[in-house]
């Protein structure tokens, strides 16, 4: 199958403040088919939330590109969905305008965008708070909130910034099935930045592993294992320790 | 139940002891000039359309303060915001009109009036229109340039510096969501860059409002002045009248609360979120 998604040699690099230039991203190349789910895993400054940035088209590359169904990604694109890690809905809109603010932008009828966003609440198990604001929900509630509105477009490719990355442990691991729930259901492209190794052994088919910064891509891994997946299985614990281990080089290494 | 009695009570008690004071004061001084006895004040308060001191009642030179204050605090409003998001949004703006506009933030008001005074003297919007008699010019020649001015210069800073924090304080991650989910420019503009910054711009403007609203009585203290509560209050002060002087400085904290609570009231019931959302 043809990917949906190719980076082609990207990099990226920022000027700091002192004038210094920094490089985030270091000539990823990466490819992911349709309905893959991917996750990104790094230690933390490699420049995975970038690569994340750029592919939303929130910013543009310093070198090479980002094909999306072999179209360059130059702005952002409704196709294109991304959750945040937090602090993303809009805090003066209930939870169903929330959800419809997708549609809406795009001068959807109130009816049916309304329509749309109760369904995806519903689908995130939030229906019963379509009336509430942000504030009055959970940390989890919120991100199943930010997870329907994505939704409410109805995006080919999800992309998701270490969305649960703020949440409790046990919250944590609720949303994970949940998402699987939803992505089995509804059929997205998932490309998926953590810095949790259990989380993107859990989640993915394919995790990308990057190097400290400036990030490049060391290790793509197969997660060959049956959903849902136990974390008490043997298999499950060799791939997240594989996984530590390479990552513990790259942290290793950066301090040497 | 109890709670709510004493909720209740609780803040009247200062008010009924200065009261108390106000006329123990007044009768141990004995002297209507230093301090007139309450009731004096009171009745001037409880019949604000009577005629006094041949300026016209207590309510009509409210009204016409309230017109002038209104006009000076619309015009920094009209200023203040539009320059205020722009300033808070583009960093160039920003930097380009911060150094001219902070030097002349510590001027106070009253600073102005002479310069006011050099380039207004006493033109009123009666002189622009060029009408000279009749009641429209009785009207309109009461709000004149220079009262305005003063007035606008007070609302001004207030309004436009809460504008440019609450631009400058939206979430990064509330623009990027909105870009992601596929709004234009105008519609980050429209429907997320303002609702995000509105409750610091209403703050803004409440206490904008307060400030123009405090720089009435010297706005009213300029030549040509011939009515207004900071009028009255001047004129009854050369007459002695201190129960009108009093009366008239009531009246300006009484309006001048009323369009704090309207404003209050208005960030409690349509911006709880902010509060909420820290």
């Amino acid at each position: 199958m043809a990917p949906i998604l190719i980076a082609n040699d990207v990099s990226k690099s920022f000027e700091t403040k002192n004038g210094e230039e920094l490089h985030a991203v270091d000539s990823v190349t990466l490819s992911v088919s349709k309905n893959d789910f991917v996750c990104i895993v790094g230690p933390s400054g490699c420049g995975k939330s970038t690569l994340l940035r750029i592919t939303a088209g929130l910013e543009p590359a310093s070198s090479g590109s980002v094909l999306f169904r072999e179209h360059e990604i130059k702005k952002p694109n409704p196709e294109i969905g991304m959750v945040f890690q937090e602090y993303s809905l809009f805090p003066w809109l209930a939870v169903i305008d929330n959800v419809a603010s997708g549609p809406e932008f795009s001068r959807m009828k109130k009816s049916e965008r309304l329509k749309i966003a109760a369904h995806y609440l519903e689908v995130v198990g939030m229906s019963d708070f379509a009336s509430a604001f942000p504030h009055e929900l959970s940390g989890g509630m919120r991100q199943r909130v930010a997870i329907a509105r994505a939704f409410a477009n109805d995006p080919e490719l999800l992309l998701m910034d270490e969305p649960f990355g703020s949440l409790d442990a046990h919250t944590r691991i609720l949303l994970q099935r949940e998402l699987l729930r939803i992505w089995e259901t509804h059929r997205k492209t998932v490309l998926f930045v953590t810095h949790g190794v259990d989380e993107a052994v859990y989640l993915a088919d394919r995790v990308v592993i990057m190097s400290a910064r400036p990030g490049k891509i060391r290790e793509i891994l197969e997660i060959d294992m049956e959903r849902p997946r136990s974390r008490a299985n043997h298999q499950f614990g060799k791939l997240a320790d594989h996984i530590l281990q390479q990552l513990e080089h790259e942290v290793m290494g950066l301090r040497n | 139940m109890k709670n709510k009695i004493l909720n209740l009570v609780i803040p009247t008690i200062v008010p009924a002891l200065l009261v108390v004071i106000w006329m123990y004061a007044a009768w141990q001084i004995g002297n209507q000039v230093i301090l007139p006895p309450i009731d004096k004040v009171v009745t001037l308060l409880s019949h604000p359309t009577e005629d006094q001191i041949s300026m016209g009642s207590l309510a009509s030179n409210v009204a016409v303060s309230l017109v002038r204050v209104l006009m000076g605090y619309l015009m920094a409003a009209a200023l203040g915001i539009p320059l205020g998001i722009v300033m808070g949004y583009y960093a160039l703006v920003f930097r380009l009109m911060n150094t001219v506009l902070n030097v002349f933030r510590p001027i106070p008001p009253l600073a102005w009036v002479p310069l006011v005074m050099a380039w207004f003297g006493v033109a009123s919007f009666a002189t622009v229109f060029g009408i000279e008699t009749g009641k429209l010019y009785i009207y309109l020649n009461n709000l004149k340039f220079s009262m305005i001015f003063i007035i606008f210069i007070g609302g001004f800073y207030p309004i436009l510096t809460s504008t440019i924090h609450g631009v400058m304080s939206v979430n990064r991650t509330w623009i990027d969501s909105a870009r992601v989910l596929g709004a234009t420019e105008y519609q980050v503009f429209f429907k997320v860059l303002l609702p995000a910054a509105m409750p610091s711009i209403i703050n803004g403007l409440r206490i904008g409002l307060g400030i123009s609203w405090m720089c009435l009585v010297s706005a009213e203290m300029l030549p040509g002045s011939i009515s207004g509560v900071g009028y009255l209050i001047t004129h009854a002060y050369t007459l002695a009248s201190t129960d009108i002087v009093m009366a008239g400085m009531i009246s300006i904290g009484i309006v001048g609360t009323l369009m704090d609570r309207i404003f209050y009231y208005i960030e409690m019931k349509k911006y709880s979120w902010q509060r909420l959302a820290k």
